[in-house]
């Protein structure tokens, strides 16, 4: 059962060119999402080739076990929403929501793991701000580095709840029938948004966990 | 000179002329483009006016000639003026040897200078003509920039490093200096006067302002007030001081780095940044210890211990 | 074609009534509208500051105000200038109601994106003023650190989320724009035959996407690093002060651009319209706009020269700094050529046109000023390069802006209006700026820093100079305010082509339909066909 009571939107001439314009949108709002992370990732590289073992000892105080684990859910999540764009693009519409399903399972994993991990940091005063409170080697650049985890792991994290907040609204819709082999391209451009998401944490991982 | 109003700022550098001389080409080259515009403009639109409502003006298309000349003239224009602010400001951000170094501080909003004898001034520096003069730099606070534009030399003041800038007055005379980066309420008000004298005028206040101990002597007793004595000695666990300041120093990642002021400053404050071949990272960290004077003094000290003098022992 | 008479029955304006039909528009062109009012608001309020500023300059001593309100002054006029009236002037204003018009489509890619990026800009707006009316802010609208970060007392996290939050807008904006030209150009219109304001809006989109994320990051930093003292940029917590001067400079420089980019297309068509000659070099115009995007994003640290940056580095800086002004320069020779032998008009958009000919040729050569490096080192943070930017920005940007606003006014609105002030608050203008910003020049090589508010008594003349050209320069742009307003109830009606102008958007009715046209336009003439005037069957109906 297909639904493409207003699928055209009135400006558009026809359904390809909504989603050749959807879709180049999407790519280039990520641009800019590489542009405002590229700026983060700027700071981290000066301060880290200027602190290099202040970085090491930092990265020690992150449990790497727990990051390999988050990469992995996270990369997973990427598997299952390329599968539900696949439902979507077969018109498999059961598949499809079980998919999206998964996916915001899996983020929701990751987030949860993350909270502990911020937990157990405001625990053992880690979090610079709060009650930082340090004695090992190099102790301003370890609150550094530690400012750079919070500063990007949260701007990651805020990213990967706007994409559950984006997956839940192409939950409705699909389980409203709205989605077809004909039209999907809001399935499409939310996997490209969570791929984005995904890649992010690609290089934050061995940035962070693994320095040294 | 303080005082009366002007076109155009009085040179009082060695550098000054120069600055003035390159100016001049940039003004000439500014008005004849200017005019050449304005008087293009101004006759089409007079001689092209629109004299009735059917006219037909003829569609004139581009020529490639026409635009690649006039994108290879101002080219041609721009990039001599490259060449020639590149090769001054070359000039002026490399001190000669030999000059006189005054430390300043800038903090808000007031700057402090120190001659190297130790005669200090607040707000107001002695200067002799016809002597170059190194300011080496930094700030207690935000960020300043010390300017005086007789001399036409600019250089920020940042905490947390040192800067350097330097000139040669050429004709006595008091010439205003101001803080160019805003710092706050009193940004206004951060200003100063530089005095610049005869050197046997120069001579003579040297000797007549109270002074207080040099800074190198302060840095000295500083030196051994801290301990530093029981590291940095003739076969002690520490690097020698002795001849340091300017030499290419190896460190234990393989890089090497310049031993300047900015470097000493980091050694002191976070001493694990950056290790020498061949010691360990045992140096303490004097970061909230010492503020930016005592740093300074620190540095003139070890500075001081240039070529074969005794170190701190 | 069926409107014969000279204002079709329904039109985008009264197709529908209330604020709710306002308030939740998805049409582009009452978006428009929308921005006009907040950004207008704006610049009285940036205006408003600046009075009071010279005010107190027109004595060497500070007399007027305390120190700190006159810091949070000129702070708050550079914030509100730079980030609430020209990053959105043009584009948000004449960009949206004309980027569809001009490719013939009916609205934008996105309309309920456009609708979004006004309230974002309205919500960071209220921040920002919130924080003005809580206290202010005296940071410079540069935000330098550690001042900001560790010294300020002021409302620097309330401003910098306001910032933040308005940043947004300018994304959408330039995304909008870029998808629509992509994807929605009607038949016929090749990249080639696209008027250059799109050009030169596609150009500015391109850095509204690129630069304004990485401001973004900057200004993030700084309220973490206020709030929380997180030490990026203190240099007791093993930070960098300077570091933040990059972040800021990659997005700030560019954002210049911005500014002046759409300006450039609005005098790309006002000079053609009013010589009545296609426009001379436009693929050297279409091009140049797009090199002055790319290159604006290698010249930042020409703003760092005297920051402790290292000498190599200014070095290129500057090298790259000379490199930008070529493009600008190009365009300047050709809408000269554009101009000769031609039949030109006087019409007030035109003065304004050719007012901005004339003063961003003269700020365009300063700017060469501060691209040499040991001229910088003594100009710099002086009140020559407060002139120099004023002289582009106003002397620039605003002209283009109003001769854009006036040009189009009747397509806007159907109203014409009443010429004869037009011109006399153009004149205005022009004389009121020059004698405001030329003194700073001299003051400026004289040695008199920025952002002072007490000064050597010998600067009074020059001061007192620029302060007498801010009075006229204030009635200059009060002036239009007037018959503008006045022109809605009593201009004249304009037909839909009132200026004989090329361009789909003058083919439609003024005001135009909702929907744009009724027909969508097949192109098959180049943009600027003025030769083949007379024959108005070039645009064909579908």
């Amino acid at each position: 059962m297909t639904k493409s009571r207003s699928a055209l939107a009135h400006h558009f001439d026809n359904l390809g060119q909504q989603y050749e314009a959807s879709t180049l949108g999407m790519w280039a709002f990520l641009l800019t999402e590489i542009m405002f992370f590229g700026g983060l990732f700027l700071g981290y590289a000066v301060y880290r080739s200027a602190y290099l073992e202040g970085f090491i000892e930092g990265s020690h105080h992150l449990d790497a076990i727990l990051g390999t684990l988050m990469t992995a859910i996270l990369i997973g999540s990427s598997l299952t929403m390329a599968l539900s764009v696949h439902a979507a693009q077969v018109g498999h519409n059961k598949l499809l929501v079980r998919f999206l399903l998964l996916t915001m399972f899996l983020g929701v994993a990751f987030l949860s793991i993350k909270g502990y991990e911020y937990w157990h940091k405001y625990h053992t005063h880690m979090v610079p701000g709060f009650t930082f409170h340090y004695d090992g080697p190099h102790p301003e650049i370890v609150r550094l580095f530690l400012s750079l985890y919070f500063i990007m792991t949260s701007m990651h994290a805020l990213h990967m709840i706007i994409g559950l907040g984006l997956q839940a609204v192409l939950v409705m819709m699909a389980w409203r029938g709205r989605f077809s082999s004909e039209y999907h391209t809001p399935v499409e451009i939310v996997g490209l948004y969570w791929h984005f998401v995904d890649i992010v944490w690609i290089f934050l991982y061995p940035l962070l966990y693994l320095v040294g | 000179m303080e005082g009366y109003f002007r076109l155009f700022p009085e040179a009082a550098s060695t550098i000054a002329g120069r600055v003035d001389g390159l100016f001049g080409f940039l003004i000439g080259v500014s008005l004849f483009f200017t005019a050449l515009i304005f008087a293009l403009l101004l006759v089409f639109a007079i001689r092209y006016r629109r004299r009735s409502e059917d006219e037909q003006p003829p569609q004139i298309e581009s020529r490639d000639w026409l635009e690649m000349t006039w994108i290879l003239i101002p080219l041609v224009l721009v990039m001599i003026m490259f060449v020639w602010g590149a090769k001054l400001y070359f000039h002026m951000m490399n001190p000669p040897d030999g000059a006189l170094e005054i430390y300043a501080i800038g903090k808000q909003w007031m700057w402090q200078f120190q001659h190297p004898e130790g005669q200090r001034e607040i707000n107001e520096l002695h200067v002799p003509i016809g002597h170059p003069v190194k300011m080496t730099m930094t700030s207690q606070d935000v960020i300043h920039s010390f300017f005086v534009p007789a001399f036409r030399v600019k250089m920020d003041v940042v905490p947390g490093r040192f800067t350097n800038i330097w000139f040669e007055a050429t004709k006595p005379g008091v010439y205003h200096l101001f803080c160019a980066e805003y710092c706050g309420t009193m940004h206004s008000g951060m200003r100063g006067r530089v005095v610049a004298m005869r050197p046997t005028l120069y001579e003579e206040w040297l000797r007549s302002h109270v002074r207080g101990e040099p800074m190198a002597s302060i840095g000295k007793s500083l030196f051994e007030q801290l301990g530093c004595p029981t590291c940095h000695r003739a076969d002690g666990r520490a690097p020698s001081l002795v001849g340091l300041f300017g030499t290419t120093v190896p460190l234990q990642s393989g890089a090497t780095v310049t031993a300047d002021e900015s470097y000493l400053r980091e050694s002191i404050l976070n001493p694990r940044a950056k290790i020498v071949t061949g010691y360990q990272p045992i140096m303490p960290s004097f970061q909230g210890q010492i503020n930016a004077e005592e740093l300074t003094q620190l540095i003139a000290y070890i500075k001081s211990l240039g070529q074969g003098q005794e170190d701190g022992s | 074609m069926e409107t014969t008479s000279l204002t079709p029955r329904i039109h985008y304006l009264n197709a529908d009534y209330g604020i709710k039909s306002w308030l939740f528009t998805t049409d582009h062109k009452r978006i428009a509208l929308l921005y006009l009012s907040s950004i207008t608001l704006m610049f009285f309020l940036g205006g408003a500051a600046a009075t009071l500023m010279r005010l107190e300059l027109m004595t060497p001593q500070g007399d007027l105000m305390q120190p700190e309100t006159y810091n949070k002054l000129f702070t708050i006029h550079g914030i509100i200038m730079v980030f609430f009236f020209l990053i959105p002037s043009i584009p948000a204003v004449l960009g949206n109601f004309l980027v569809p018009m001009m490719i013939g489509a009916r609205d934008l890619a996105f309309p309920r994106v456009n609708l979004l990026s006004w309230y974002v800009f309205t919500l960071g707006g209220l921040f920002t003023l919130a924080a003005m009316i809580a206290g202010g802010v005296d940071t410079g609208w540069t935000f330098y650190t550690p001042y900001s970060t560790a010294f300020s007392n002021s409302y620097v996290i309330l401003t910098a989320v306001g910032v933040f939050i308005t940043g947004f807008s300018s994304i959408l904006t330039g995304l909008n724009f870029i998808v629509t030209v992509h994807t929605m150009r009607a038949p016929g219109l090749t990249w080639f035959r696209l008027p250059l304001f799109i050009w030169a809006h596609y150009a500015t989109s391109i850095i509204f996407l690129l630069g304004t994320p990485v401001l973004a990051i900057a200004i993030v930093l700084v309220g973490l690093e206020h709030a929380f003292g997180i030490g990026i940029f203190d240099p007791a917590l093993g930070g960098d002060p300077v570091l933040f001067q990059h972040l800021f400079w990659f997005y700030s420089h560019p954002a210049v651009y911005i500014m002046v980019l759409p300006s450039m297309g609005v005098v790309s068509e006002l000079i053609p319209c009013f010589s009545r000659k296609r426009i001379f070099g436009y693929s050297f115009i279409a091009f140049s706009s797009i090199a002055i995007a790319v290159l604006g994003f290698f010249v930042w640290g020409h703003h760092m020269f005297v920051s402790s940056q290292s000498v190599y580095a200014s070095m290129i800086f500057s090298f790259m700094s000379m490199f930008v002004a070529i493009p600008s320069a190009v365009k300047v020779f050709n809408w000269t050529a554009t101009i000769y032998k031609g039949s030109v008009s006087y019409a007030s958009p035109m003065l304004y046109a050719l007012g901005f000919i004339g003063l961003f040729t003269m700020g365009g050569l300063t700017g060469l000023f501060l691209a040499t490096l040991a001229i910088d080192v003594h100009v710099h943070d002086t009140y020559f390069v407060v002139a120099h930017f004023h002289y582009i920005m106003v002397g620039g940007a605003v002209m283009g802006y109003l001769g854009g606003i006036h040009f189009w006014w009747p397509k806007i609105t159907g109203r014409l209006y009443p010429e004869g002030w037009a011109k006399f608050s153009a004149l205005m203008v022009f004389v009121g700026f020059n004698l405001t910003f030329f003194p700073q020049y001299v003051l400026g090589y004289l040695g008199m820093p920025r952002r002072y508010h007490m000064y050597p008594p010998e600067f009074q003349v020059l001061n007192v100079m620029s302060s007498a050209g801010a009075s006229i320069l204030a009635v200059g742009y009060l002036i239009p305010l007037v018959y503008l307003t006045w022109s809605l109830r009593y201009g004249a009606l304009a037909g839909s082509n009132p200026w004989g102008a090329t361009g789909l958007e003058w083919q439609t009715a003024s005001p135009p339909p909702t929907e744009n046209f009724e027909e969508t336009p097949v192109v098959t003439q180049p943009a600027y066909s003025y030769g083949s005037l007379g024959e108005e069957g070039e645009v064909h109906v579908d």
